[in-house]
């Protein structure tokens, strides 16, 4: 019997030349990047992926005249149609999972898959907030636990839990120290906040009804001390300043900086973005501060998921502990847990809640696997690889592109260059798009704004040699290429799922929600 | 350690390479004084999954799951079922792992969703338009009170007796530090939900009146007419929504006149996980949308005429605006809005009726038979899946020892309003399509029994 009738068998083809990007294909598609409709163009009204049971016509309802004539114009789909359309949206998405990362100031570190399982555990994921505290005493200590590392990591009397993401940190250690201020009757106007810092720092000062002004950086990068020493007086009510700086730099004169606002008056909030450089070699709260969110999906690797959720803990010096907010955990004689909500004993002078129950869990149990699982070893060797990657690509670079900063020593966990002496036309943003082309998610950009056209490189531990060396290799690549005049940087991204994107247009004549 | 890369002989070159000669050089920054000489004190070294786990595994074990009991809590956070797809979806790495969406061409996949998200929030609220998320509903609500101030230049925000308390204590927080004025009572045990008193209290110097529907009690609010009073006023009515399944089955807020609406999404999709991480929805009027707090994602065009996404109205966040910023928000709920998303999207519109109506009809065969145990009565003559019980006695203690029984029975008025004895015999008791007949046969048992 011939199985193949036709003769047919495999060959290697005639290599054909193709022009540009190919001759387009009916579908859009380009077979692996494949283009996917919004649900309100591929789903329907009466399409449904979930079994319900079919409402009875006759029920009599409570609604109290409330009921809708008509469900929600919301589109359904079945779960195969939706498993596929979400796997394909996920497909045009960059992720660390996918490669290098190196997002300045925003810690992009593998999230281990233990922190993800044991996060899922029934006994803490399918827990309510309200329980009986007799019911959830594991959950009570694991935040217990979790705080009582995060304490040891900085040497600070206590930590409050319950802030949301690190911005939301950045409130609570603010409101603590206006708190603080106001029960000592000595109300202030003034928060000093670095022009390196994140922005959240003067939004946050702002938004806790605080006039902010700034204190410029040196020429070495690091905050003008003089300048601050001159400026501080019984107006200023603290000091909000991230260490390491958003330069990638220690603030050498972290301990000074603290007793100079503390003698006026002051207090000392430090960002703690970067606490990330300095875990398990430096405690903070030896450096003298009052305050410092820990953003947990930095530090302690919970997911960034596409822009949260985060977990912000703030840590507290004795004077601003209790301020805290509530609710809060404590241990009782027989070694149980209790929480301190709203009109109980012991809630005091607490400035009150901050949000619904009593934080991210999620993300505590996360954490708390993290920590556990690096141990005091480990997480000095955190910092340890952290700092010794960034390094390794400063230097590999300072020869490639300006780094402002490289002559003031070695660099915290990330490194800083600016587009001085980038050819002429060539900026930093064609640079960051061309790292796309090339595999890579580009560095934080244009931030901080102390540097002219910022590039803000943070490796992390979780990179390889190799993969660092492939990385300094692409960049570079397309240094070289923009001084041979290369006009095709401009265009760049040409591989990634969309060109630039047009944000001015989206800006002037914002489109928010689809439309038919 | 597992989780590092970097081999001796890697770190050895590269500190050759940097010239460095040990790690411990790169730290010479930090002042000597500061620097631990050694590891952190009492901390273990590294450990591996198995041992990390087994202790993980412990405390979990010391804690009641409320699949392990017949469970009847709400009170703002709600036990649904979430298909099993939403939380494999969640977990492929590439929406896992990935950062806010600021290189726009490779992040088409977070930007569609959130383009999506945006849409379905919108459309469930009644609204215009919707955010990219807030931390949870009780910060997105404080920020419907300042983005209130800033449209109506007020300040005063009149909160209704049935807004969740803690979602009010976290205004009244907020608001002591910004100067606004709060006006707030606890609610009182009447089948009514005041809607006379609240307007009573409106005048031309509120900014907003935030009206949570259903209410703290389970009530059902005539949002319409005090939508038409506080207008009346020229103040917002922000209605402000804890159980979004609510919103299959009674009338959206913005459809009866709310100009925000803000509220809690964990319902769907997201889980009870402890009170955290939640999802905050946030929507309101087009014209007000430059002072929207939070991210916003729009469509355009790429550069070869392709639609696609991107982050929008930046001009109003932190990163460009900084002190002058609508919100100080950075980082929001992402994963929690794309889990919310694809529950949403495997539901549609009819699903999420139905499963409404299923919540709806437990409910009502649960409030039936609980309002036959002696002593015990229903407080609603209007309730979606959750009402409030009047029991004879102190609800804090029932609670406590039906638990230790077996039963989790429901949110007592007096762990949310701890000091307000008028409250302390109310019990809230939520049903979601998770509780069999049966479950409510237990209940009832219970509290039959507890009380004889």
């Amino acid at each position: 019997m011939n199985a193949n009738p036709s003769g047919w068998r495999p060959s290697t083809p005639e290599a054909v030349a193709l022009d540009g990007e190919g001759a387009p294909t009916s579908t859009g598609n380009r077979a692996l990047m494949l283009e996917e409709g919004l649900i309100f163009e591929i789903g329907s009204l009466n399409n449904c992926g979930v079994d319900l049971p079919t409402p009875s016509a006759e029920t009599s309802t409570r609604l109290g005249g409330m009921s809708r004539a008509t469900p929600p114009a919301l589109p359904g789909l079945s779960e195969p149609e939706t498993v596929r359309h979400y796997t394909r949206l996920s497909r045009q998405n960059y992720a660390i999972d996918l490669g290098l990362f190196p997002l300045g100031s925003c810690t992009m570190k593998h999230n281990p898959r233990l922190n993800e399982k044991v996060a899922r555990m029934p006994g803490f994921a399918d827990l309510h907030p309200l329980q009986p505290m007799n019911t959830v005493q594991g959950a009570l200590g694991v935040i217990d636990e979790l705080a009582h590392w995060l304490v040891t990591l900085t040497a600070m009397h206590s930590v409050a839990m319950s802030p949301k993401a690190g911005a939301h940190g950045e409130l609570c250690g603010v409101l603590c120290i206006r708190a603080a201020l106001e029960a000592r009757g000595d109300p202030r106007e003034v928060m000093l906040v670095p022009s390196s810092a994140h922005g959240t720092n003067p939004a946050t000062a702002a938004f806790a009804g605080y006039k902010v002004e700034a204190i410029p950086a040196g020429d070495d990068g690091r905050i003008d001390f003089a300048a601050l020493k001159a400026r501080l007086g019984p107006d200023v009510a603290g000091l909000m300043i991230t260490n390491p700086n958003t330069c990638g730099l220690f603030e050498r004169d972290m301990i000074a900086i603290c007793e100079a606002v503390h003698a006026a008056g002051g207090y000392v909030y430090c960002d703690g973005a970067n606490f990330n450089a300095i875990v398990g070699r430096v405690r903070p709260g030896d450096l003298g501060i009052d305050a410092m969110h820990i953003n947990l999906h930095k530090t302690f690797s919970t997911p960034h998921g596409g822009g949260g959720p985060g977990s912000g803990p703030v840590v507290l010096s004795e004077a601003l502990a209790p301020y805290a907010p509530l609710p809060y955990v404590t241990k009782a004689a027989d070694g149980s847990f209790e929480l301190v909500e709203e009109g109980d004993a012991g809630a005091g002078e607490s400035f009150g809640r901050m949000a619904a129950f009593h934080g991210q869990m999620g993300m505590f149990t996360r954490a708390l696997t993290y920590i556990l699982s690096h141990g005091a070893d480990g997480l000095a060797q955190v910092s340890g690889d952290a700092v010794l990657n960034a390094n390794y690509v400063l230097r590999a670079l300072e020869g490639v592109m300006e780094a402002p900063f490289a002559d003031a020593g070695p660099c915290m966990h990330e490194a800083l260059f600016s587009d001085e002496g980038f050819a002429k036309g060539f900026s930093t943003l064609d640079l960051a798009k061309a790292l796309i082309d090339e595999g890579f998610h580009p560095m934080t950009v244009y931030f901080p704004l102390v540097v002219h056209g910022a590039m803000l490189i943070e490796p992390t531990e979780c990179e390889s040699k190799a993969a660092l060396d492939e990385f300094i290799g692409a960049l570079r690549g397309i240094v070289e290429r923009a001084r041979a005049g290369d006009e095709s940087l401009h265009l760049a991204p040409l591989y990634a799922p969309r060109a630039r994107l047009d944000e001015t247009a989206a800006a002037r004549k914002p489109k928010l929600v689809w439309t038919e | 350690m597992r989780y590092l890369p970097l081999t001796p002989a890697d770190r050895a070159d590269m500190l050759s390479a940097i010239g460095a000669p040990s790690i411990e050089a790169l730290f010479a920054d930090v002042p000597s004084a500061a620097l631990l000489d050694g590891p952190i004190e009492s901390l273990p070294n590294h450990a591996s999954e198995m041992a990390v786990e087994r202790h993980m595994a412990r405390l979990a074990s010391q804690n009641t799951a409320a699949g392990e009991a017949p469970f009847f809590l709400g009170a703002g956070a709600y036990r649904h079922h979430v298909p099993a797809s939403v939380d494999h979806l969640i977990q492929r790495g590439e929406f896992l792992t990935a950062y806010t969406p600021y290189q726009p061409e490779i992040a088409q996949g977070t930007l569609q969703m959130l383009f999506e998200f945006q849409t379905q929030v919108a459309r469930l609220y009644g609204c215009d338009i919707a955010n990219a998320s807030m931390y949870d509903g009780s910060t997105a609500a404080w920020e419907a009170v300042a983005m209130a101030r800033r449209i109506t230049k007020r300040g005063k925000a009149l909160l209704s007796p049935g807004l969740h308390p803690h979602y009010a204590g976290n205004i009244k927080t907020m608001a002591k530090f910004t100067g606004d004025q709060i006006v707030h009572e606890a609610p009182r045990l009447s089948a009514n939900a005041g809607e006379d008193a609240l307007i009573a209290q409106i005048d031309g110097e509120t900014s907003c009146v935030l009206v949570q529907y259903p209410d703290i009690l389970g009530r059902l609010p005539d949002l319409a007419r005090i939508a038409e009073a506080t207008h009346a006023q020229g103040a917002l009515l922000v209605a402000v929504v804890t159980e979004p399944v609510a919103l299959g089955a009674i009338r959206s807020p913005g459809e009866l006149g709310a100009d925000i609406v803000v509220g809690e999404g964990q319902s769907i999709g997201v889980g009870l996980q402890f009170g955290g991480p939640y999802l905050g929805l946030f929507g309101c009027r087009s014209e007000h949308v430059r002072h929207m707090p939070g991210r916003l994602c729009g469509e355009t065009v790429d550069a070869s005429g392709k639609r696609g996404f991107v982050l929008t109205l930046s001009t109003r966040e932190q990163h460009i605006r900084r002190e002058k910023a609508t919100s100080n928000i950075c980082t929001n709920s992402g994963l929690c809005a794309l889990a919310f998303s694809i529950h949403m999207t495997l539901l549609g519109g009819t699903g999420l009726a139905a499963l409404a109506a299923e919540n709806h009809r437990l409910a009502c065969l649960a409030a039936d038979k609980l309002a036959e145990v002696p002593g015990v009565s229903v407080l609603n003559d209007s309730f979606f899946n959750e009402f409030c019980l009047v029991l004879p006695t102190d609800a804090r203690t029932v609670v406590r020892e039906l638990a230790a029984d077996g039963v989790l029975a429901g949110v007592s008025l007096g762990r949310l309003y701890p000091g307000e004895e008028g409250l302390a015999k109310g019990l809230l008791v939520a049903v979601t399509e998770t509780i069999s007949e049966d479950d409510i046969d237990a209940l009832v048992t219970a509290i039959r029994e507890k009380l004889a």
